[in-house]
């Protein structure tokens, strides 16, 4: 498959050069100070140039972790492809978890279970795969940039035995000395790409020919609008309610996350250079498009408090 | 490719999709795809640093609709024949979190990330109240400049006077004076020229490198983005974002060969290499090095890349080396050009800011990290800074904020820097080990003891086997005699891991 090559067909300019070290420094800490780390791959373009600077930290050796994977079920059969081709690809050690609760109280993004939907699949169903794992740290892929209670989070977030995260209280983290000391049952949270922007993590997928998911890509879709958000109508558990209809639009999506929570955009742009014009040009965040964002002030801030990453 | 290593490179390379070296890596500011540019910005509560940064935000088209539609608008109201502009309340726009929305102010240090068609930047933003000089300390460590912002109607306050001196302590030596709220003072030029006189006094006494002063009103905009000469005719320099886009990244030279081990790489018997971030100088193939502790000393024969080997790597370049013989290292070890040996020694004194509730006590024992080796250390408060009047007192203890000089004591041999030469292998936490928080920041001024101290007629010269050598130091006996203590490795290339004392 050709998207799978992975050659540099750029040169890495100064700022990218940059972040590629700091992101490359950050791995190299994590592993060498914890014992049982694990990295949260969610098969979106973050996670995508997250496991590419893993295998660049550990060259030429192999990705010394495994990848988890949080599958609520509900992902866009898209993603779970990729994820399976990329997996084998690298000869890269995959752990997929689903929170039974899910199957057994039918809880779905849908009705009255959608309101603890996200605390129930995402949050919980990631405090206890880390907790099964008895991971002591946990790369993630969040960027300060994309949300304000992101903005005020360390490299090295520290967690509490039960996953939280006191932000009133967090360890001050000076130059790049980072402080890995924590007691048995606690964790870190580690965000290697911290100090990227959406536009950085893009000019680096082209810069890298790193391959993605191709949602990301604009193309002719069948979607349904709901609650002023572009939903893919692809999977046979969407159900149209009376009034809806099925379109067929040219959009992409700017994130990836569980199809009916996921809005997509109109867009053209069928390329990557297409898609770093059009978010040079763009006025509107990238995470709009996420319901779960949305659903009260400090929505995501709630989250993280409670575990999610 | 920029450089003329770059041909070179393609004959050492071996991998077949190498199209990478770090050598090419131009350092060249205010051009496209130039390093971004951390800055901090300091001021007091009042004097309007989040219009400051949202108004740079702002203009610059940073805040994208949906955030800025969740925010109220505030009205300013219209100057003689100008329309009233409408803006944002932006230190909503900038406050992360829920407590901070709620009690207005700002709590901990956040980032921001814009970027025009020139250059990129990363914003510290941190809060203005005195009682955060922690979180200050903190945004200035990893900042390239710092903004100073002043009210024109108050001018210099204590307050500048403290951020402009923890930003010079911190090691930044590019200061931007801002004067906001000119729009207040009626535009006058002899205001802002009256507070830049203040100004350059303060930078003087601080001996800071590079200075500039901007009178603006962030409010209105003028001077941030957009050009204010329609209110200030008589200013023709450069607005905020001309100077920040203008103004060079962090250009402390190269300076010595520095390399923290971060782990040892070893994926099968055929491969042994030590992965590290270059924290000063440039590796080059063939180099000579050496290994602290220990002084062994070996020549790198590879420098690998996932983007295949390289013939040279500089500061900032996360590589892995590969040396020409087996030498014992390990995470932690400090790798270093032979010619230019680090600091070494069991004492040595610091600039530190307190960065916990706890403060600093005298004679307790914490872990100390610096790049990536983490040791025992007792320390000893000697003095702290007043902010007030910028004079050392003697103190033995600092509370949370204090900037203060301590000594440091180690059980074993430490490396180390001074600050001035190197931030990386000169900076160092200090880590409680009950409560496991960071509970200061470091920054070595010098090894206390060594050679010149004591009286050289009372000493005596012997020479030892290392391992003796090490005993006899660890052991009670010299426990109190550190500092009197000359500790010199005998070279010996020939037998590396072996040294004489």
């Amino acid at each position: 498959m050709s998207e799978l090559q992975n050659k540099p067909v750029k040169q890495l300019d100064p700022h990218l050069q940059a972040l590629e070290n700091e992101a490359i420094h950050i791995f190299r800490e994590v592993v060498a100070e914890f014992t049982n780390p694990v990295m949260l791959y969610s098969v979106g373009k973050d996670s995508s140039v997250l496991l590419h600077l893993a295998r660049k930290a550990f060259h030429p050796g192999p990705v010394p972790f495994t990848l988890l994977h949080i599958d609520t079920g509900w992902k866009f059969d898209q993603m779970i492809r990729f994820r399976d081709e990329v997996v084998a690809q690298h000869g890269l050690q995959l752990t997929s978890y689903t929170n039974p609760r899910g199957a057994s109280q039918d809880i779905t993004p849908f009705g009255k279970t959608r309101g603890i939907y996200t605390d129930v699949m995402k949050t919980e169903a990631l405090r206890q795969a880390l907790d099964m794992g008895g991971y002591d740290a946990a790369f993630g892929g969040a960027r300060r940039d994309e949300e304000a209670s992101r903005a005020k989070e360390r490299i090295y977030s520290f967690r509490t035995a039960d996953h939280r995260w006191d932000p009133r209280n967090q360890r001050p983290e000076l130059w790049s000395i980072y402080n890995g000391m924590i007691n048995k049952g606690e964790s870190v949270r580690a965000f290697p790409l911290s100090n990227w922007t959406e536009l950085d993590v893009w000019s680096y997928i082209e810069a890298q020919a790193i391959p993605v998911v191709p949602l990301y890509f604009a193309a002719p879709r069948a979607v349904v609008e709901r609650d002023g958000m572009l939903i893919l109508a692809q999977d046979k558990r969407l159900q149209l309610l009376p009034d809806e209809q099925v379109q067929q639009l040219m959009v992409r999506f700017r994130t990836l996350g569980c199809f009916p929570l996921t809005g997509a955009v109109r867009s053209t742009a069928q390329t990557i250079k297409d898609i770093i014009t059009e978010l040079r040009a763009a006025t509107v965040s990238e995470r709009q498009g996420r319901a779960i964002d949305h659903d009260q002030a400090a929505s995501m801030e709630m989250k993280k408090r409670e575990g999610y990453f | 490719m920029l450089s003329e290593h770059h041909d070179a490179h393609q004959a050492a390379s071996s991998a077949a999709n190498s199209n990478l070296s770090a050598s090419d890596r131009a350092e060249s500011t205010s051009k496209p795809g130039s390093k971004a540019l951390r800055l901090i910005t300091c001021g007091s509560v009042d004097d309007g640093k989040s219009t400051l940064i949202g108004r740079l935000l702002w203009d610059t088209k940073s805040v994208s609709s949906d955030h800025a539609e969740s925010l109220a608008t505030s009205s300013v109201s219209d100057e003689e024949g100008e329309a009233g502009t409408h803006i944002p309340e932006f230190a909503l726009l900038l406050d992360g979190l829920q407590a901070e929305r709620e009690q207005g102010i700002t709590i901990d240090v956040a980032y921001r990330y814009f970027s025009t068609p020139r250059r990129s930047f990363i914003v510290a933003d941190t809060p203005g109240h005195e009682q955060y000089t922690r979180n200050m300390a903190t945004g200035c460590s990893t900042a390239d400049l710092a903004v100073v912002l002043v009210d024109a109607r108050t001018g210099i306050l204590e307050q500048t006077r403290r951020h402009a001196t923890i930003a010079t302590l911190m090691g930044i030596k590019q200061l931007v004076l801002v004067v906001n709220k000119m729009d207040l003072v009626g535009y006058r030029q002899s205001v802002f020229e009256s507070i830049w006189q203040d100004f350059q006094d303060l930078a003087r006494s601080l001996s800071v490198e590079t200075v500039t002063a901007i009178p603006v009103s962030a409010l209105r905009g003028h001077n941030v983005v957009t050009d204010g000469s329609a209110k200030m005719p008589w200013y023709d320099g450069p607005s905020l974002l001309q100077t920040i886009e203008t103004a060079s990244v962090n250009t402390v030279p190269d300076g010595r060969f520095r390399f923290p081990v971060q782990r040892v790489s070893r994926p099968d018997e055929s491969f042994r290499g030590y992965q590290g971030t270059i924290a000063g100088g440039i590796a080059r193939l063939g180099q000579e090095l050496t290994v602290w502790p220990g002084g062994a000393v070996a020549k790198i024969e590879q420098i690998s890349t996932f983007d295949g080997d390289l013939l040279l790597a500089r500061k900032g370049d996360a590589v892995t080396l590969v040396l020409d013989r087996d030498v014992d290292i390990a995470r932690g070890d400090l790798l270093t050009a032979t010619v230019s040996p680090p600091l070494s020694g069991w004492t040595f004194q610091a600039n530190v800011v307190a960065l916990d509730q706890a403060g600093i006590r005298p004679g307790r024992e914490y872990w100390l990290k610096s790049s990536t080796r983490r040791l025992r250390v007792r320390i000893a408060v000697e003095s702290q800074l007043d902010l007030q009047d910028n004079s050392w007192r003697r103190a033995d203890q600092l509370t949370v904020n204090g900037i203060g000089k301590i000594k440091l004591e180690f059980a074993e041999e430490a490396f180390f820097d001074t600050y001035a030469d190197n931030q990386n292998t000169g900076s160092f936490i200090l880590i409680d080990p009950q409560t496991n928080n960071t509970i200061a920041a470091g920054m070595v001024i010098e090894k206390i003891g060594g050679v010149g101290q004591p009286d050289p007629s009372a000493m005596m010269e012997l020479t030892l086997p290392v391992g003796l050598a090490k005993l006899l130091l660890e052991s009670d006996i010299a426990a109190d005699h550190r500092d009197q203590i000359i500790t010199k490795l005998v070279p010996s290339s020939k037998t590396p891991g072996q040294g004489d004392i």
